[in-house]
């Protein structure tokens, strides 16, 4: 555990001291921002609209549904572009540097190293997310938000995110070439992230079923309705074990080339 | 300390180390001898746990490489051929990092690391960042990296290339009083560098030991350099005495 800490610490320390953090958590920023202020525009809009006919039965949608809902479903695609960008350098760096040799001539096991790695990145990916939460959690304030979904959503994007840091940082161990693992694991994550399309539109619905249990948006829609499911819960964390697992299996092969 | 029987390192088709055999015992600074891509650094990787072999057996400060790698990672310094430095940390910070990783309580860290750094020469660059270093400090770093946490055996790939000859001689004498308390293993393709620093002497050509001698055995003897050119010219053909790969300084 000491070993996972220490390899965490530097990994935040190596995050803040390169221009790579701050460059993300600023897009991050700036686009949450963005959509926040866009949607309750629109919101806004939709409300006085409605007040202004209510001969047309239309009923004020619910600023959970409008507003914090779609504010965390737009998060999760910046993230499938953001955690990719973050998480290429984790492990490709250290193999390109030769730093990957004193790891592991140390006394240290490879599930420590990329544990440490996992926990530095989710450090960073929490910390951005909880500064993305700071609008909606402002909501309660001025408006009358359902507050259980409110919750539950933020901690369904922070578990979106960590199971994209794992990919990519299962990524990342596969290849010297930082390029390479930013491409290669916004290629996957982009592909999770459409997978359901096809399962909306009906046709089987055994295949259906399984596009829209192996895919991670699918899975957190849950969670930012309000409704935390066990089966979600246990998807991410699976998603979490194989990125860890498969990045611990190329390390280990690395060895032997 | 450490004893090496028939190992054997192929990459595919190609065969980098065969049957490499010699031992070590505590106290011993042997010095690893061979042109360049003789097969040093292969070896080196395999007693550093990097690597394993592709076949025989190793065993470094009495427990074997491929069975219980922890065990040996516990008791070696090691310093690959680019000293692995964090471009990004301060030589103090770095140095906490790697005595943490190796296990230093952290009560000691302070102190392990500030001594650490007094007797390589580098605290007064302890709060440098790495990446501003110069070749000889990230070398003298890269030793720092290998004896903070006072291992058994300390293994140093090729520690004097791209010094100047007055960072040369610190670091030999450096080396040489590793050698009172710990084993040491350096590779080089300097000539002189053995006779001056080490007491055993490991000639490897071509991925195989043709010579392992104390060297005291070799005064009254022909001179190091004579023994090595005919040593690895031998398979080349008598009389080669131009070593395209060799560095005869």
């Amino acid at each position: 555990m000491r070993n996972v800490i220490a390899i965490a610490k530097r990994e935040l320390l190596s995050l803040f001291v390169s221009p790579v953090a701050y460059i993300v958590l600023g897009a991050f920023g700036v686009l949450s921002a963005y959509f926040f202020y866009l949607i309750l525009f629109y919101y806004n809009i939709y409300v006085v609209q409605a007040a202004q006919m209510p001969w047309a039965g239309s009923q004020v949608p619910s600023i959970n549904q409008f507003v914090i809902e779609q504010y965390f479903r737009t998060l999760l695609v910046v993230l499938v572009f953001l955690i990719p960008i973050l998480t290429m350098r984790t492990i490709a760096e250290e193999r390109r540097r030769g730093t990957f040799e004193l790891l592991i001539t140390s006394p240290v096991s490879v599930l420590e190293i990329v544990l440490g790695k996992f926990l530095g990145t989710g450090v960073l990916v929490v910390a951005m997310i909880l500064l993305a939460a700071v609008y909606p959690l402002f909501l309660p304030f001025v408006a009358d938000p359902e507050l259980a979904p409110l919750f539950s959503g933020i901690g369904g994007v922070i578990l979106f995110a960590l199971g994209l840091s794992a990919v990519g940082i299962a990524a990342s161990s596969y290849t010297e070439n930082q390029i390479v693992a930013a491409a290669s694991s916004m290629m996957v994550l982009l592909l999770l992230y459409v997978i359901q399309a096809p399962a909306e539109e009906g046709g089987n619905p055994f295949v259906s079923e399984f596009l829209r249990f192996i895919s991670p948006n699918a899975q957190v829609d849950g969670f930012i309705k309000g409704v935390i499911s066990l089966k979600s819960g246990f998807y991410f964390v699976s998603l979490i074990t194989l990125g860890i697992f498969l990045s611990v299996r190329a390390l280990e092969s690395y060895r032997y080339r | 300390m450490i004893e090496v029987k028939n190992i054997s390192k192929r990459y595919g088709e190609f065969s980098a180390v065969t049957n490499v055999t010699f031992s070590a015992k505590k106290g011993d600074i042997v010095g690893f001898l061979g042109p360049n891509g003789a097969g040093k650094t292969s070896t080196i990787r395999m007693l550093a746990t990097y690597s394993p072999p592709s076949s025989g057996t190793a065993t470094v400060a009495g427990y074997d490489v491929i069975e219980q790698p922890d065990e040996v990672r516990k008791r070696i310094g090691y310093l690959p051929e680019n000293p692995p430095l964090y471009p990004e940390m301060t030589v103090k910070e770095y140095l906490k990092f790697v005595g943490q990783i190796k296990g230093i309580p952290s009560r000691e860290l302070n102190s392990r690391v500030a001594s650490t750094m007094e007797r390589c020469f580098v605290a007064d660059v302890a709060g440098k960042l790495c990446s501003t270093l110069s070749r000889g400090y990230r070398q003298r770093v890269g030793i720092a990296q290998a004896i903070i946490h006072d291992p058994e055996v300390i293994i140093l790939d090729e520690p004097t290339s791209g010094l100047d000859p007055k960072q040369i001689i610190e670091i030999r004498r450096l080396i040489k009083s590793l050698g009172d308390s710990h084993t040491v293993i350096l590779s080089t393709h300097i000539l002189p560098e053995v006779s001056m620093v080490c007491n055993k002497v490991v000639i490897i050509n071509r991925g195989a030991v043709v010579m392992e001698k104390p060297l005291a055995e070799l005064v009254g003897e022909r001179s190091l350099e004579e023994i090595f050119i005919s040593t690895i010219s031998s398979d080349v053909g008598a009389g080669s005495d131009v070593l395209p790969e060799a560095n005869v300084n």
